[in-house]
């Protein structure tokens, strides 16, 4: 009775997926496939290539942004896990303490706020302090980011977890340090390194924060992605965004394999 | 207890305060300055005790045509695309729970891969595919459809493509979450009560996902009306945003204070209005 009516519905809902999901991937395809393209002009192809990464290589504005860009985000990375670990445990392992929610609010609100204004709104904070802006400047504002993302992460799984766990780990002598160490930190292993990949990601994307708070000689590999995309596409566009992809993909899929084993080692 | 509440507490609260907050404050106040050539560039807003506060910034952003015009783009683009995102979040989403269980987990990792690539490199993609001379404009006049290159770049349409795209999987994740709540048997029982599946859907499983579907609407919506990346890219002279008009007076004009006024403006009246929509919201999903 039921069946002609649901193959109706799931050939209608497979048309949705398919469409879904070449809306979202053909673009970035393009860009990829486009990479190795011998010609100059954008969308003509002219044969099979590696020019590009060629030119790529040999340029050291590319490079020295690049290098920048992975310094900041794996440090931007490191203190957004430290921070949001530890905003998360305050939200799920203290009770309810006196402004509470205003503490959670202002922790996410990097994360609700359009770049623009904390963008400018750091800027000013450096400038009335006279920080002299670089390389630190653009790590900090990358940080404060990326923990409101990782608190959102590291609580998820935080709630999951039974707090009794590490009250037995006491019981049995542990103490709160080693209880916390042994018991609750290798639980949350998977969320701390999806943050981790998301606070670094987030940083090694980021155009707007860093384009307000760096300085001269401070240039993400982003920003200058940006100025080269503002003047018009390029072949070398094309070339450094397939190795972004192919760095990315690399991590997602280093993580999700990490989550996986994590969760088969436990059962 | 004490000792742990304020070891846990003390980094985050203070890093919060000094680059959240601090931060916020700071551009209240300089709204109020006037510019002024010299490092800092902005006028104090206290002299020797006294408060020197000035409303010209916002004297000028009433007046001037160009700021109510750059409002009117953010509310109309950011308006349009997260349409467009609820739209097909909610068609995304809902073949997704059509889909055998087995297959969901990997099918909501393929829809939040493309959020992991590159934000710019997204934006990026569509120009090479908009721009005259571009993929879909060279397939278009190779079929003859057209005769002429079609303009898509550079128009609000380039904007509202951009940002959807962009943002998309930020709408099918919560949407998702609130469909795959729902038991089937809702639906079911509605069409065995005569419905079609299309008015099933429409009458039950919408009213239901409900607040799943405002929290995606604002979720895309918020980030949207602030953008900068996206119009800069995709608009043109004529789909100038807010955003986009916040740089520029920064950036070019060197004008901190009118960029700090534009940056109150935004949170005063697309951040704050939403926000309490989705307190409203929620506070009514939970009684």
């Amino acid at each position: 009775m039921n069946t002609p009516r649901m193959s109706g519905l799931s050939r209608l809902n497979l048309a949705a997926l398919a469409l879904g999901l070449a809306f979202l991937y053909l673009p970035i395809l393009l860009v990829v496939v486009f990479s190795f393209n011998a010609s100059k002009l954008v969308t003509v192809w002219g044969g099979f290539s590696l020019h590009w990464y060629g030119v790529l290589f040999s340029s050291p504005a590319y490079l020295e942004a690049a290098l920048h860009s992975l310094q900041i985000g794996a440090a931007a990375a490191t203190l957004a896990t430290l921070l949001g670990t530890l905003g998360a445990l305050a939200l799920t392992r203290l009770g309810r303490f006196p402004g509470r929610q205003v503490f959670a609010g202002l922790m996410l609100a990097p994360m609700v706020l359009p770049e623009v204004i904390l963008g400018v709104a750091t800027l000013l904070l450096f400038v009335s302090l006279d920080i002299e802006r670089g390389l630190t400047t653009v790590m900090i504002a990358h940080a404060t980011f990326g923990a409101a993302f990782v608190l959102v992460i590291v609580q998820a799984k935080l709630v999951s977890i039974d707090p009794d766990l590490e009250a037995a780990a006491r019981d049995l002598g542990a103490g709160p340090v080693q209880a916390f160490l042994l018991v609750t930190v290798p639980a949350l292993l998977p969320a701390l390194v999806s943050g981790w990949l998301l606070a670094f990601t987030l940083s090694l994307d980021d155009v707007v924060l860093a384009s307000f708070v760096n300085g001269p000689g401070a240039t993400t590999l982003p920003v200058r992605v940006y100025s080269a995309v503002r003047l018009g596409v390029s072949p070398e566009i094309n070339a450094i965004s397939t190795l972004l992809i192919a760095l990315v993909s690399v991590f997602v899929i280093a993580a999700s394999l990490l989550y996986k084993r994590t969760l088969t080692a436990r059962g | 207890m004490t000792a742990r509440r304020i070891c846990l507490l003390s980094l985050p609260l203070l890093w919060t305060a000094v680059f959240v907050v601090v931060p916020l404050l700071l551009i209240l106040k300089i709204s109020f300055a006037e510019p002024l050539l010299a490092q800092p560039p902005f006028t104090p807003l206290f002299d020797n005790g006294a408060l020197l506060a000035q409303t010209g910034n916002y004297a000028l952003l009433m007046e001037d045509g160009l700021y109510a015009r750059a409002l009117g783009n953010s509310l109309l683009f950011a308006g349009l695309a997260t349409l467009c995102c609820l739209v097909l979040g909610l068609a995304i989403a809902r073949a997704v729970t059509q889909a055998p269980k087995a297959w969901q987990p990997v099918l909501l990792t393929l829809i939040i891969l493309p959020f992991w690539t590159s934000f710019l490199i997204r934006v990026y993609a569509w120009i090479a595919l908009l721009k005259p001379e571009g993929l879909i404009n060279a397939a278009l006049l190779g079929l003859g459809v057209i005769d002429a290159p079609l303009v898509l770049v550079n128009t609000g349409f380039g904007v509202v493509l951009g940002m959807t795209y962009s943002y998309l999987p930020f709408a099918i994740l919560p949407i998702y979450a609130s469909l795959a709540g729902q038991s089937p048997k809702l639906t079911e029982a509605a069409i065995d009560l005569g419905a079609t599946p299309l008015q099933a859907f429409w009458l039950v499983t919408i009213p239901l996902a409900r607040p799943g579907i405002l929290a995606a609407g604002l979720m895309v919506f918020i980030p949207m009306a602030g953008e900068f990346v996206i119009p800069d890219l995709l608009g043109g002279s004529a789909t100038v945003m807010l955003g986009q008009t916040l740089w520029t007076e920064f950036f070019s004009n060197r004008d901190w204070p009118m960029a700090s006024a534009l940056a109150v403006l935004l949170t005063l009246l697309l951040l704050l209005p939403a926000m309490a929509l989705q307190r409203l919201e929620l506070g009514k999903a939970s009684r």
